[in-house]
């Protein structure tokens, strides 16, 4: 059961469905807004930047009208990675000692990298999940598809990508839940996924992973078979019901993210005696 | 040794608002050698319950005792219990892994610890009780028929040799001369073995055919329990639930209403055969 559990809580990639202005932009403002705020976060040299992009994230959090419990799950997903992050810069930077345990020292230059890659590391998850959350995955793809047309002129297939990564994500909640029944048809017939050692485990895994391959593939085959009984043909020529188109709020949106960048980076190198890393 | 089931109830999502009650306080007494029809609309909790019976999903709260054991008590072994309460799921053929026939068949009882032979002893009583040819048994399961394969995942669930077994929809998307087959194999299992067959299905005609005792779920509770008769007399309240009753008790409800002197609670088309004849040597 604590795998089901495990299943359910993979929130990057899940929509969340309500009203709101966020979930009403175009999906290539959303999608360029990620980027920027991602890369914007690496150019910080003081905490007053990251004050900014928390405040920044909060803000548009607000507007999302997202809880933010399910921000928290994506973070539950990399809190290894976080912990591992945090402890290696906090005990193995060299500098000047302000703690001491043993061996292990924790340096003042160590305490400021550990705080400020795990703001880091977290800005970026919330930041990421804040996109797949208020966007549906083929809005998403929609606004890949056409935000990266340019691409066309180096011959990059970017419809058929579009394509595929829209069927790729339309297809993760069906694999998982295929998984979940997969297992417990094999848990019924005696199988044990969670006791042995590795080299157990990973044997363990051979009757869930064969016919979860077999059913994919079998669904694949079934979608091919459904898109060309529908005349599917791929991108040339084709048209959209709904074709993006830009609104006022996604210029104002552009703007205010503009404005985000160019402060909070200006801001972010200042160089400030108390507050840099 | 019956099945107790005691007010069992389980919730999921978080406590408050959000909760939901997939099964809500069940309480029920399945005993040895019983064929149980389980009827109610997607999401009445019907696989919920039955995922209980061998320990897959653990309740809320309540209690299931097997063998007059509790299977919620620490020591219990749930493995043992999975041995003695087969369950088969819905589609059972997309389970199938093995490169063979036989050994996918072994995989069951293999788990349970026991000796190669023991297994595969097993796996060919299995097999054979299921009807399947043995030019199959070194075939690949990919390469059957879908009525076939469906076979040979039952017998994979029969090879552990349990003495309840639950089939979830056994005959969705077969023809009727592999549904016929499917329900006749259920059937044998319990007169021949003696087995408790618990079936879930959609198909009221099946039911009234096969089993001794309807469990109508609707919402996560049990709202009736009867014979087929006792049940489908109450049609009505069926429908309201997005249910109904065999076609030929509908029939035979209209005769009646016409003015007709039938019995107007036959569940099966032999009964109700059997009544209109009467009627017309009556003249």
């Amino acid at each position: 059961m604590g795998r089901r559990d495990m299943l359910r809580d993979i929130t990057l990639g899940q929509y969340y469905q309500t009203e709101s202005v966020i979930h009403k932009l175009d999906p290539r403002v959303k999608l360029a807004g990620t980027l920027i705020y991602v890369i914007t976060i690496f150019f910080y040299k003081n905490f007053l930047g990251y004050a900014l992009a928390i405040l920044f994230l909060a803000f548009v959090i607000r507007l999302s009208h997202v809880p933010f419990r399910f921000m928290v799950k994506g973070m539950k997903a990399i809190l290894f990675l976080l912990m591992v992050t945090v402890l290696y810069n906090l005990f193995l930077t060299p500098g000047t000692p302000v703690f001491t345990l043993g061996k292990l020292h924790i340096t003042k230059e160590g305490t400021g990298i550990a705080v400020s890659m795990a703001l880091r590391l977290s800005l970026l998850v919330i930041g990421s999940s804040l996109l797949t959350l208020t966007t549906t995955p083929n809005n998403l793809t929609d606004g890949m598809e056409k935000g990266l047309r340019f691409l066309k002129i180096f011959k990059v297939p970017v419809h058929e990508i579009a394509m595929m990564m829209s069927i790729a994500l339309r297809f993760i909640p069906i694999l998982l839940e295929e998984t979940d029944k997969i297992m417990k048809a094999q848990m019924a017939r005696g199988a044990d996924f969670e006791s042995g050692n590795l080299i157990v485990r990973a044997k363990a895994m051979v009757p869930l992973l064969v016919p979860l391959f077999v059913s994919a593939f079998r669904r694949a085959s079934d979608l091919a078979m459904a898109m060309e009984a529908r005349c599917y043909r791929g991108g040339e020529g084709r048209t959209k019901m709904k074709p993006l188109k830009y609104h006022g709020r996604d210029y104002l949106a552009y703007l205010l993210l503009l404005f985000f960048m160019v402060f909070s980076i200006w801001a972010g190198r200042l160089k400030l005696p108390m507050l840099t890393i | 040794m019956p099945i107790i089931i005691d007010h069992l109830t389980y919730s999921y999502g978080d406590a408050g608002a959000d909760e939901k009650k997939a099964l809500d306080d069940i309480s029920l007494t399945i005993p040895d050698g019983q064929f149980v029809g389980i009827i109610g609309h997607t999401g009445s909790g019907k696989s919920t319950l039955m995922q209980h019976l061998n320990g897959l999903l653990k309740a809320t709260s309540g209690h299931i005792y097997f063998d007059g054991q509790d299977i919620y008590d620490k020591d219990y072994k749930l493995k043992e219990l999975r041995s003695r309460v087969g369950l088969v799921f819905q589609y059972p053929e997309h389970q199938l892994f093995e490169i063979d026939v036989f050994s996918d068949v072994c995989f069951g009882p293999k788990n349970l610890g026991l000796s190669k032979a023991d297994a595969e002893y097993r796996a060919f009583n299995a097999l054979r009780s299921v009807g399947m040819p043995e030019e199959l048994y070194y075939q690949s399961p990919f390469d059957l028929s879908g009525g076939q394969k469906r076979r040979v995942a039952i017998a994979g669930v029969l090879a552990m040799e349990p003495k309840v077994l639950i089939l979830d929809e056994p005959t969705a998307g077969l023809d009727p001369k592999g549904r016929d087959e499917i329900l006749g194999l259920i059937k044998s299992l319990q007169t021949q073995k003696n087995m408790t067959i618990l079936l879930v299905s959609h198909s009221m005609e099946d039911v009234a055919e096969y089993v001794d005792r309807i469990l109508v779920m609707d919402a996560g509770r049990i709202k009736m329990d009867g014979t087929p008769r006792e049940v489908f007399h109450r049609y009505r309240e069926l429908e309201e639930m997005g249910l109904a009753a065999p076609q030929v008790t509908y029939i035979m409800q209209g005769l009646l209403e016409k003015g007709y002197e039938v019995d107007g609670d036959c569940t099966t088309v032999a009964e109700a055969a059997d009544e209109i004849m009467k009627l017309f040597r009556r003249g």
